[in-house]
């Protein structure tokens, strides 16, 4: 039973198809089309930086509102009965398993113009208040390929990924720890504070790394929801890989640079929450 | 206490409603006879007559389904033997294994996409321009089995954090206690280490076949030209503006994915009983 | 007496820089109660490995009825073991767990059938067959794993400090129960513990261990009565170890006296350790006292008192019917057959002093024996 040489095929294995390509990613990175090391495919990067700073941003932006909506979801959750927890849990799975390109499409027909939102909208009479009271002249809201619609489109997608991982943690704290708190004259919404808070953070940390790294390394939303009008990393690195800009080199670098800021995101994130469990996967 | 509930009750369905609106409109207007996903005009089935006569996407899905079961038992396979292997580790060099079995979980998928697909162009290079490839007349290209590997690398990683824990609950002697009885090496592992892993062994396998086929950013930069997957056919799909086969297929995904879900809960229920019933049952003698 | 069995030859165990077995040589009879007993770490889990076939000595050899068996591996040993937490199969029901060792040597269905009923009728499990090991409670898992072993008709069993996990009460009662299992079955035990009143309930032989090496083997009187050093005579019961000095045969001091014992062969004023237990010593009256002393602290077990008597700086453990006010002067007498000399050892001077006396004395024997061989490949 304790044998390490059945691991090996897939030592082997992680090593050519996991290594090596991110090796491959570097030293593609410091060279040139012609074979020659270069720096320059980071000398050039300059002008790509508003790609960098809109998905920074958006990410950034879709990964606070998924905390701001997912840790109170999280929280209430626990409090439920067991089977409520179950199937409540279950819910929050299912659309995370069909396809995100369905999911991101069905908000396409929702956010337009003549979509089933501005339709609502319009049925109850909500524009032509605004037009009276305000002397505007709307007749829908401007939804669809705007970079709120991108940000709209993260949060829908990956909001599952910061629930998830919350609320595993907060229903894992002891109820004894909490009674323990209220037996030492702890209000509700000190236990919350002091005690069931700083608990659950390691799932908030997991959270926002599984909802920060998708966000800011999409290329489909930013081209379905954003109409193309705003550039993301995602779309960028795309291009240079199968795209008409075709220039791996530069796209390398430009994955390793957005490799490198992220993973320097997550050390700091995780020094200041000590105690991480490691990314809760699922 | 149930008053000042309701504010959070409120709250929780909202979110339910925001995950499941866009959703419950794919299914509703799957039914729908216009084209549009904005404007009812009447039931009809037509969509899903054609979607099941859209041979691109019929073979897409085909293709997605053989490349998912093949890659989640291949993985499963890869994976289990490694879990093993990485449980008779010791503590150093099983950290090291873990650390890098866990980056395609943690990594971008876009990186792990475009880093397999530098990978794959520069082995075909090299290997078209080989003396071998001249001398047999083959040439290599991206394709199925490219995409296999690359499903392979992503699945394998799920089936080992499915299996590890399963490993980490035995009983350490349970496996000496076959062999003391007994039974030699493979049949103590066949009769009684496989028995009492296979709950995470096809836990890994499943969650590595949704994994599979939910795949759409590493698929599109590894399957080369030849060959499509459902998730990048959908892709291509959706930047139409009006495409109402996209919603058949997604109230047929939904369907199969629910399907799915229920199973793998049932099943999870079934074994937390038992390991409770256990508990319950060694509770009497406990010291406490 | 019964012929040998078992042969263990200059073995020598060692992972890393570690030394686990110290050069050990041991001969084990034939149906015999053997009890290796000793602290976590000891090295008796890894003889009894070593036996099972589950680990291969650094050096020396292992005979099995004058066969070496350093090779062999388990599955082709006459070795059956009862592993400390039971290493049942979950999925399987008590009947097949039982069966199991049948099964793979072939055995015919109706034997098959009669080997694995009577099996269970011996630990008292008739009828449990159907049942899953999960709904069993520790005790009768614990019974279940010694029917499995015994199934098979092994020549010897091992047990893993098999009833480690079960609460005090249910433990008296295994001890009584793997007794008469052993003699009813008519088979060699070699049983693992750290609890010396379970080595001293079972055996007929004990091996005490320490740090790798045998310190002592005998019956469980010899061990109690005469043991070998300080060690054995700590870790077995309670002991006051006292410095002293051999003047004549039969004649010992300490303290500056001269007390009548039974013991000899020594050279004339040769050093020695003296060992008495606490129930050897009488209280008397101060003026009566071979020894005067005060008395520090006074707990109630039970049966008898635990009075610690300071004599000159060193505290002794009397166990008394007789209360004493702590704080009084008391004198002791101890008769000649009290009083046990042993030579100088290693451990001279480490054990038998009361001054840091705990109520809880038992316990300390009893600490957590598990992981002594974790991570040993």
């Amino acid at each position: 039973m304790r044998n390490r040489s059945l691991a090996i095929p897939y030592v082997v294995w992680m090593a050519v198809f996991v290594i090596a390509p991110l090796l491959l990613i570097v030293v593609y990175a410091f060279t040139a089309k012609d074979g020659g090391v270069t720096l320059s495919n980071f000398s050039n990067m300059g002008q790509y930086f508003p790609a960098f700073r809109h998905s920074f941003v958006l990410a950034v932006t879709a990964t606070v509102i998924c905390i701001l909506i997912g840790y109170p979801l999280a929280y209430f959750l626990s409090k439920e009965g067991v089977l409520v927890r179950k199937v409540a849990m279950m819910l929050i799975m299912l659309p995370m398993w069909m396809n995100f390109l369905l999911r991101t499409y069905a908000w396409m027909s929702l956010l337009d113009d003549n979509g089933l939102i501005n339709q609502f909208l319009s049925g109850i009479g909500f524009f032509r208040l605004i037009n009276t009271l305000f002397g505007t002249d709307l007749t829908c809201f401007h939804m669809i390929n705007t970079q709120g619609a991108i940000v709209l489109g993260m949060v829908y997608n990956f909001l599952p990924f910061m629930i998830m991982p919350i609320f595993s943690v907060i229903d894992k704290i002891d109820p004894k720890v909490i009674e323990a708190a209220q037996d030492l004259g702890a209000n509700s919404a000190m236990v919350f504070r002091k005690v069931i808070f700083p608990l659950s953070l390691p799932g908030v940390l997991s959270g926002v790394t599984m909802v920060f790294i998708p966000s800011v390394s999409t290329f489909a939303l930013s081209r379905l929801l954003g109409g193309g009008k705003t550039l993301l990393l995602g779309d960028l690195i795309e291009m240079q890989f199968l795209g008409n800009a075709y220039n791996p080199h530069l796209g390398s670098a430009i994955a390793l640079v957005m490799m490198v800021i992220v993973l320097v995101c997550m050390a700091v994130m995780n020094r200041f929450g000590e105690g991480e469990e490691g990314v809760a996967v699922l | 206490m149930s008053k000042r509930r309701i504010p959070s009750r409120v709250f929780t369905v909202l979110v339910y409603l925001f995950l499941y609106a866009p959703i419950a409109l794919l299914i509703i207007f799957s039914f729908n006879s216009g084209r549009s996903n904005r404007v009812w005009e009447g039931f009809s089935l037509q969509w899903y007559l054609e979607f099941f006569q859209d041979t691109r996407l019929l073979g897409a899905l085909r293709t997605t389904l053989i490349l998912s079961v093949l890659a989640a038992v291949i993985a499963t396979l890869l994976g289990t033997a490694a879990a093993i292997g990485f449980y008779s580790m010791r503590r150093r060099s099983r950290g090291v294994c873990l650390a890098v079995n866990n980056i395609p979980l943690t990594n971008a998928d876009i990186i792990t996409g475009v880093s397999m697909m530098l990978l794959f162009v520069f082995a075909i290079g090299l290997f078209n321009a080989s003396p071998i490839s001249q001398a047999l007349g083959l040439r290599w290209r991206m394709g199925f089995g490219t995409l296999l590997i690359a499903h392979i690398t992503f699945d394998a990683p799920y089936v080992i954090l499915s299996v590890m824990p399963k490993l980490r609950q035995l009983d350490p002697n349970i496996y000496e206690a076959a062999q003391d009885l007994g039974a030699s090496g493979l049949y103590a592992f066949r009769r009684v280490i496989l028995p009492e892993i296979l709950p995470g062994v096809l836990n890994g396998m499943i969650i590595a076949f949704t994994m599979s086929i939910d795949d759409f950013v590493i698929s599109y930069f590894t399957k080369g030209s030849g060959v499509t997957t459902l998730a990048v056919e959908i892709y291509t799909m959706v930047k139409k503006p009006v495409t109402p086969e996209i919603n058949a297929l997604s109230t047929l995904m939904f369907v199969c994915v629910f399907a799915l879900l229920l199973v793998v809960n049932v099943r999870q229920a079934r074994q937390e009983t038992a390991s409770e019933k256990r508990k319950a049952a060694l509770m009497p003698d406990a010291q406490s | 007496m019964s012929k040998e069995l078992i042969r263990l030859s200059d073995c020598v165990m060692r992972f890393d820089e570690d030394v686990i077995l110290d050069h050990i040589n041991l001969y084990i009879n034939d149906k015999e109660f053997l009890t290796l007993l000793g602290p976590s770490g000891c090295g008796k889990t890894t003889m009894l490995r070593i036996i099972g076939g589950f680990q291969k000595p650094t050096s020396g050899d292992v005979f099995f009825d004058g066969a070496r068996i350093n090779d062999v591996p388990p599955h082709k040993r006459k070795v059956n073991t009862v592993f400390q937490k039971y290493a049942l199969f979950t999925h399987m029901n008590i009947f097949e767990n039982v069966a199991f060792g049948l099964r793979i040597a072939k055995t015919p269905e109706d034997e098959l059938r009669r080997r694995v009923e009577e099996a269970l009728t011996l630990v008292n499990l008739a009828g449990y067959g159907k049942r899953s090991v999960n709904s069993l409670s520790g005790g009768q898992q614990q019974r279940v794993a010694i029917a499995r072993a015994i199934v098979n008709r092994p020549q010897v069993l091992l047990l893993d400090e098999p009833l480690g996990a079960l609460d005090l009460k249910l433990r008296k009662d295994m001890q009584i129960e793997l007794k008469r299992i052993q003699q009813q079955v008519g088979i060699t035990f070699i049983y693992v513990t750290h609890d010396q009143e379970e080595a001293l309930t079972m055996s007929d032989t004990i091996v005490v261990m320490n740090q790798g090496k045998i310190q002592q083997i005998g019956t469980p009187e010899d061990i109690y009565n005469e043991p070998k050093n300080a060690f054995v005579a700590d870790f077995i019961g309670e002991s006051n170890i006292i410095d002293g000095v051999m003047h004549e045969d039969y004649v010992v001091g300490m303290y500056g006296r001269r007390f009548q014992c039974l013991d000899k062969g020594f050279a004339p004023g040769e050093p020695v350790d003296v060992v008495i237990r606490p129930e050897d010593i009488d209280i008397v009256p101060e003026a009566q006292g071979q020894l005067t002393g005060t008395v520090t602290e006074v707990t109630f077990k039970g049966v008898h008192y635990d009075t610690i008597v300071d004599f000159r700086g060193f505290k002794w453990l009397i166990q008394t019917t007789d209360y004493s006010e702590v704080g009084s002067r008391i004198g002791v007498k101890i008769d000649p057959d009290g009083f046990h000399i042993m030579k100088k050892s290693p451990y001279s001077g480490m054990f038998g002093d009361y001054s840091s006396y705990s109520a809880e004395y038992d316990e300390l024997n009893e600490g957590p024996d598990e992981g002594e061989d974790e991570d040993a490949e």
